[in-house]
């Protein structure tokens, strides 16, 4: 006997699925042509044709060549490029930050833990956008300025300008050094690949690591020695107004950069310090009842168990960090949202689709980082047993 | 600052939900129900839109907003003034949130034609220049290659800049922000070599400075500035109202009527100044507002040389000469020149 269609559970999930879905496209139809109708009645144009004109401001600090000339699909570029600038240098710092301070935190030192706690409390709690001022108006903006840089070797200047360090220009023949360092490389994996068989036949750790060094570095530099040392360095110069040449990157960058990952480090380091809090301390007694070192029973036994902890949380701190670096709007870096959303915005008045592309982009990276990380979470929690 | 940017969003948002407005050309009905003028200035700055510590707004462009209430309401006091950054302006006027904006805009093509504003004339001539320290021992602003500067985001300025530096081949590096406050900070902090902006603002800026005589302006004049308030496209007669309301106050300069003697003046036999006070000709009432309007405006705020010699005339701090400026009337060595009123 089959059962009439209305009661049939496989039916009735279709038919409301497909009128959710009929739901969400009308609604996404309605906003759209509404929006552009409302805007024609503006006499505002609505599209992307204007990505091919001129954008004609200048960018204070730029990842990627631009010129004035150059177009608003450029602008966009330059400020995409900027902001992963900020945040893959934000989140590496943040990360390593967050280790240290978190591994303080949990240390026996009454005084170490103690100064750990302080510097999360105190930094967590207080707003980042003020945070981020504070950085740049006290401390990079009173630097001294060019003609009395603060400098280290005559290599890196530090003013009010920003930071100035040499940058590398590689001549002819440097291929073949890079090459012979990432042969290095490969080698130096494979002997340690050779050393943990060992160590599973023969319970025994033989000491390579010295002779992993040696093989990343000796190669690669016999080979620079023979091709006749192929690399110049561009040493910034003080000329005219400012230091010329080697590689700079302005104040507000330097105080976006900290702010961001010092007030991040603060949730990283709690977050480690819970991952590790939630690995049984029998665990730690049982490795040492093994005669596992200290630091080995950190590395091998509690960290990989804290992980599975710690990943997640951590996922959303990547992605705050990655979405606060918008605030670089209120000391004028020239990230995604202060030279797209902002500028060119304001310059050429086409609000909605600017809105929309820098919406597109931060959604987009968000997506990105939290399904590497996502990946990482299901390799680490494999390791549980 | 950040939250000017959610301000653009949420602008933005606006646009993609709200119902289609039918009617455009009701601002005048509107601000009449409404019982205020909503005009949009922007962030205090001396001499234009400046801020007491009383909160009451006093001005260049702020008188222009005072003078429409004026000629509405004759009341210059009926005024709800919109203080946002230059960079959401436009969307606060596209999607009627301000009836209209007089905020030292400049008049442009692209502004005119693709943004859906409307300009109704200009209430001062200006100019893009450069500030610097008298320290710096620049005199030039052919000195200024390599040079880093101050520039306010989101304006003219920003690309009179670039403009200028490319055409004369020289580089520079910006340091840029949308706040002007935060700028000027930065300036006085040593964080750029130049500050650019137009000139009557750099004036305006130097005037609040710790020490304003050890800064001073370049003589180069890099851009044309004409600055003027702003409304929506699609209501023609509400761009009328200020329109004529501006070239009201600056005939009645050139008429020699001012707010001492405009009652003496509704005698006059002048068939000029009849017409400009509404005792012949009906040119009030063509726009939906009273006979005598430019009574009401030259009693509350008086004539345009008035509100300049209050504003930014050589007796206040921000100290802007009139005379042989492009900002004198034009039988008087200036290019100001209202459209006769008949």
């Amino acid at each position: 006997m089959t059962t009439p269609i209305l009661s049939n559970a496989t039916a009735r999930a279709i038919f409301y699925q497909a009128l959710t879905v009929l739901g969400v496209v009308l609604l996404f139809w309605y906003t759209i042509t509404n929006t552009v109708e409302n805007m024609s009645q503006r006499g505002m144009s609505a599209g992307f044709d204007f990505l091919d004109v001129s954008a004609g401001f200048g960018i204070g600090f730029k990842l990627i060549d631009y010129r004035e000339g150059d177009s608003y699909l450029r602008v966009f570029e330059v400020g995409i490029a900027n902001t992963l600038l900020v945040a893959v240098i934000g989140i590496a710092l943040a990360t390593v930050i967050g280790l240290v301070v978190g591994l303080a935190r949990l240390s026996g030192n009454w005084l170490i833990s103690t100064i750990a706690r302080w510097y999360i409390e105190m930094l967590r709690n207080t707003p980042l956008l003020l945070q981020i001022i504070a950085w740049y108006f006290g401390v990079f903006n009173l630097l001294p300025r060019p003609r009395d840089s603060v400098e280290w070797g005559g290599l890196f200047f530090l003013n009010n300008r920003g930071f100035y360090l040499p940058s590398p220009e590689p001549g002819q023949g440097f291929g073949l050094t890079l090459i012979a360092l990432a042969a290095g490389i490969a080698a130096a994996f494979v002997v340690r690949a050779h050393a943990r068989q060992r160590l599973f036949e023969t319970g025994k750790l033989p000491r390579v690591i010295p002779a992993m060094i040696a093989l990343v570095i000796l190669p690669a530099l016999l080979v620079f020695a023979l091709t006749g040392q192929p690399l110049a360095w561009n040493v910034p110069v003080l000329r005219g107004f400012n230091f010329q040449g080697g590689t700079s990157v302005p104040p507000s960058f330097c105080a976006l950069i900290i702010a961001l990952s010092i007030y991040t480090s603060c949730f990283i380091a709690e977050i480690i310090r819970s991952g590790i809090q939630s690995v049984s301390h029998g665990q730690t007694e049982a490795a040492r009842a093994l005669g596992v070192k200290p630091s080995r029973t950190m590395r091998y036994i509690i960290l990989p168990q804290a992980m599975r902890v710690i990943i997640p949380p951590l996922i959303s701190q990547y992605l705050n960090l990655t979405k606060n670096s918008s605030l670089a709007i209120a000391i004028g870096f020239p990230d995604l949202v202060s030279v797209w959303m902002n500028t060119s915005l304001n310059q050429s008045g086409r609000a909605i689709p600017i809105v929309a592309m820098t919406m597109g982009f931060y959604c987009a990276v968000s997506l990105a980082v939290s399904l590497v990380m996502n990946r990482y979470n299901r390799r680490a929690m494999l390791s549980e047993r | 600052m950040f939250r000017y940017s959610l301000a653009a969003i949420a602008a933005a948002a606006a646009m993609l939900v709200a119902p289609i407005d039918a009617s455009a050309q009701q601002t005048l009905a509107q601000v009449k129900a409404r019982g205020s003028l909503n005009c949009q200035v922007g962030l205090p700055t001396p001499g234009f839109y400046a801020l007491s510590a009383a909160g009451v707004w006093s001005g260049m462009d702020v008188d222009m907003c005072r003078a429409v209430a004026a000629a509405i309401f004759d009341d210059p006091a009926k005024v709800q003034y919109q203080s946002v950054t230059s960079a959401v302006r436009f969307t606060a006027l596209a999607n009627g949130e301000s009836d209209m904006l007089s905020r030292t805009t400049t008049w442009t093509a692209v502004r005119d034609t693709q943004l859906g504003l409307e300009f109704a004339g200009v209430n001062f001539y200006d100019g893009q220049g450069f500030l610097v320290s008298k320290a710096s021992g620049i005199t030039s602003a052919r000195g200024l290659d390599g040079a880093t500067i101050c520039v306010l985001t989101g304006t003219t300025t920003e690309l009179n800049l670039a403009d200028y530096f490319r055409a004369n081949r020289m580089t520079f590096t910006p340091v840029t922000n949308e706040n002007v406050n935060v700028l000027v900070e930065t300036y006085l902090g040593g964080g750029c070599d130049a500050y650019t902006n137009d000139k009557s603002s750099l004036a305006a800026r130097r005037s609040a400075f710790p020490s304003p005589n050890d800064y001073v302006i370049l003589p180069e004049t890099i851009s044309k500035e004409p600055l003027g308030p702003v409304v929506r496209h699609g209501d023609n007669n509400w761009g009328d109202i200020v329109r004529w309301v501006l070239f009201g106050m600056i005939e009645a300069e050139e008429m020699g009527v001012s707010s001492a003697n405009v009652t003496e003046m509704l005698a006059s036999p002048s068939p000029g100044i009849r017409r400009l006070l509404g005792n012949e000709g009906n040119i009030g009432e063509g726009m939906g507002l009273p006979k005598d309007f430019m009574v009401r405006v030259l009693r509350h705020l008086g004539n345009y040389g008035e509100v300049y010699e209050r504003n930014v005339g050589v007796n206040t701090a921000v100290g802007i000469p009139r005379a042989g400026s492009l900002n004198a009337l034009w039988n008087n060595g200036g290019i100001l020149y209202p459209m006769p009123f008949r």
